[in-house]
């Protein structure tokens, strides 16, 4: 696969990890904040390569994880609704929400269905004019501008009965609130590399200025993070925090305004709560007036008003890197990836998930 | 939040286009981009969010290579 | 798992969930020696003759795909059951429960594929049954086959052979079937250019190895849940643990290509015309070669090693150096962004 295959070459890899090894001289402890990263990381066996000083935290990068779970609650209420289907992504299937997943409520039957694109969801839209079709509107800025596009396409289109429920999220805000939560301790940002096409690499200066805390676009082929990695280790050893990219052949500083455009178009930010986080400021989508009609909250008269959590379930200190997931109480006892409490472990790049299947030992 | 991959772009008809990775092609959203045929695009749910950059490709793979030089003469010098 | 929930389709997927279904609700009621093994067939005793028994229902959608049908499928799928168990299949059984409304040239396709099938498997269809259900009722054509088999004198197949030191071969690439399903489907609008399932009847395959070599000691097909469901069975029943290497898993590019897009692990796809073999060590590379040698074996690979450290675990060693472990999946796999 061009592109992509020569990032995985192994001596690369190796030469990579030896440099890490050879530079590090002190614990350093760095976070990725995107669940594909989790994932990738997990999936090329990367915590072996590591030296045992480097401490390699995934943060609040999951949107199905930081997801709250009065949104889930939201989408299953939706689903319950005469005539209504649910159009998702794959990844919000199994979340649980306060009493129930997508999945479950399918089941019983209730109209879900998984698209790929938004855009699939506009079409089926157009398909089936006697259904209204709900789209779940996760994920970050990767996605947001894609689910702005099918916004602004149905209402070019005149598609009545489609809308979204917003539930998009910045990165950028959620970086700076960890660095301002005291428990945190992370000492570099591995930066999410596909949300930096859009906003691009120039959006984490702020927080190197602010918090004096190295950042590192990177992909996510083994050689892109590993890369990353040891930049930042560099950077740390050297105390000279700044922003670097590590993958220039899809980000540029100012990224992709095109997407940018779209997604200001159509969405406004607002302050936004995030599971485990708390209500961060700024740091969430929601339908702009201009674009009302397609507003699943506005259309469906839903409101979203947070409730705690009782169950025990510890996913924002995971999310925050606080705790690992071996150190929650519900790790393997009553949260499994068969039988999930929190969105950690349902999410198949959620810390806890990637931690169940890969690392079990 | 993050899973796209490079594809190649095979047909453009304004906004719309096919992109092909390994013998599987899909019809892809080019919005965003400014990809011709024959252009590799960076693939998110449907939509080209930024086209990959060849020149800076070439530049990263470059500095991989001359890393891994440097690396065999350091190892060799241990040794 | 208590009786008031409902099942989901994540039960039928072959993996964790599906397995205790299983267990909690069918092994208990019919609890006997045979049944407790588990394998893709029953070994039952009739007479003098050692005999394989096993029934297999097919309800996939699309009917057709390319490389395939539901019909193929249900002939060839039965028909591999037995032969990893070593049995030569010879009868089989067919029930159709078709939905009202669909049309008779479809149905009739789909027959015309079962006798085909039959006649390349080398199997005779004996008996059947066929209901038509209202429509809504099934989603248009579901199909039950059963077969029997004759085991070999002299040679005994199963989990509980294998040993530490043992190698571990997969006849082919992985994920053929699953991708081809899938992307005919068109609900995803992947469009594929050459991949068909791999749908291909393995009794001749399994039967020219098993009378060369002495030393095979399991077989099993990976059809749902895929070659990973497989190798944690393996682990898990035989309690040993397995090592597979990810460069030596044969994988086709087309099913590489959509596995990239989706955010799939083809480990966990099916496949219809595959079988995995646990074999001594000193016959592997033998026994991979002469797979090779055949049609249906031509990608064949040796693929891990079995050993007694850390009963139940299977590692995979990925490309660049590191590992991860391979666990059973919930349910099937869905299409991701992230």
């Amino acid at each position: 696969m061009k592109h992509v295959d020569e990032y995985r070459r192994k001596e690369v890899v190796a030469e990579l990890a030896r440099e890490i090894t050879a530079k590090i001289d002190r614990p350093v402890t760095l976070m990725e904040v995107c669940g594909t990263h989790t994932m990738a990381i997990h999936r090329h066996g990367i915590p072996d390569l590591l030296p045992g000083r480097l401490r390699l935290l995934s943060g609040p990068g999951c949107p199905v994880c930081v997801t709250a779970t009065v949104f889930i609650d939201a989408a299953i209420g939706l689903s319950r609704k005469y005539g209504v289907t649910v159009a998702t992504f794959g990844d919000l299937v199994r979340v649980p929400g306060t009493w129930r997943s997508l999945e479950r409520r399918k089941a019983e039957g209730a109209d879900v269905v998984t698209v790929y694109s938004p855009l699939d969801a506009v079409s089926l839209a157009e398909r089936r004019l006697d259904r209204q079709v709900v789209f779940l509107g996760v994920g970050f800025e990767t996605t947001a501008p894609t689910v702005a596009l099918s916004v602004r396409e149905a209402k070019r289109k005149g598609v009545r009965n489609f809308s979204v429920l917003v539930g998009n999220k910045l990165v950028p805000p959620a970086l700076r609130a960890l660095l301002q939560d005291e428990e945190v301790n992370v000492d570099g940002f591995i930066c999410p590399g596909h949300v930096s096409t859009v906003i691009g690499a120039r959006a984490y200066e702020p927080i190197v200025d602010e918090f004096g805390v190295p950042c590192v676009v990177a992909g996510f082929e083994p050689v892109d993070v590993l890369a990353a990695v040891l930049w930042l280790v560099e950077m740390v050893v050297e105390n000279a925090p700044r922003v670097r990219n590590a993958y220039t052949r899809v980000v540029t500083d100012d990224g992709n305004p095109a997407a940018l455009e779209c997604m200001y178009e159509v969405f406004d930010v607002e302050d936004s709560a995030w599971r485990g986080l708390g209500r961060i400021p700024a740091s969430g989508l929601k339908m702009k007036e201009a674009y009302g009609k397609f507003d699943a909250q506005r259309r469906f008269d839903i409101e979203m008003e947070d409730v705690p959590d009782e169950s025990g379930c510890r996913c924002g200190d995971v999310l925050r890197g606080v705790i690992e997931p071996t150190e929650c109480p519900l790790f393997d006892e009553g949260c499994t990836p068969q039988r999930p409490v929190g969105p950690c472990m349902v999410s198949s790049e959620g810390t806890c998930s990637a931690f169940y299947k890969y690392r079990r030992k | 939040m993050c899973l796209a991959v490079p594809m190649k772009v095979v047909k453009r008809e304004g906004d719309k286009g096919v992109a092909e990775l390994e013998g599987v092609t899909r019809e892809v959203a080019l919005h965003f981009v400014d990809a011709q045929v024959g252009d590799y695009i960076l693939v998110h749910a449907g939509f080209a969010i930024q086209k990959v950059d060849e020149e800076s490709a070439l530049e990263t793979l470059e500095l991989f290579r001359s890393m891994m030089e440097e690396g065999l003469l350091e190892a060799g010098d241990a040794s | 798992m208590n009786n008031d929930e409902k099942i989901i389709l994540a039960h039928g997927s072959g993996g964790k969930l599906t397995r205790d279904l299983i267990s909690a609700s069918l092994l208990k009621k019919f609890s006997n020696p045979v049944l407790a093994e588990l394998d893709d067939s029953a070994r039952v005793e009739v007479g003098s003759n050692r005999i394989c028994f096993t029934t297999d229902s097919y309800v996939v959608k699309p009917l057709f795909f390319p490389g395939s049908d539901i019909g193929k499928l249900a002939v060839y799928g039965t028909v591999n059951d037995l032969a990893v168990m070593g049995a030569d299949p010879l009868y089989i059984s067919c029930a159709l429960i078709i939905e009202e409304g669909l049309e008779r040239s479809v149905l009739e396709r789909v027959v015309d594929s079962m006798a085909d099938a039959c006649q390349v498997a080398g199997v005779s269809l004996v008996t059947g049954d066929t209901k038509v259900v209202e429509s809504g009722s099934a989603d248009q054509l579901f199909i039950n086959t059963s077969g029997v088999g004759v085991l070999p004198e002299g040679k005994e197949f199963g989990i509980d052979k294998i040993t530490a030191g043992d190698r571990v071969i997969i006849s082919g690439t992985i994920g053929d079937h699953a991708i081809a399903v899938l992307a005919a489907r068109q609900d995803l609008g992947l469009k594929l250019s050459e991949l068909e399932s791999d749908c291909a009847p393995l009794n001749r395959l399994i039967k020219t190895v098993i009378h060369r070599f002495d030393g095979i000691k399991f077989m099993r097909d990976p059809t749902r849940g895929g070659l990973a469901t497989v190798l944690c069975e393996i682990a898990e029943t035989a309690g040993v643990s397995v090592q597979v290497r990810d460069e030596m898993i044969p994988v086709r590019r087309e099913v590489s290509g959509i596995c990239e897009i989706l955010g799939f692990d083809p480990l966990y796809l099916a496949n219809e015309g595959k079988v995995v073999m646990v074999v001594d060590d000193a016959i592997a590379d033998e026994l991979c070669d002469a797979l090779r040698e055949e049609d249906l074996g031509e990608d064949a690979a040796v693929i891990g090693e079995i050993s007694g450290e850390n009963p139940g675990e299977v590692v995979l060693r990925t490309a660049v150096g590191g590992s991860r472990l391979i666990t059973m999946l919930a349910g099937d796999q869905l299409p991701r962004i992230c």
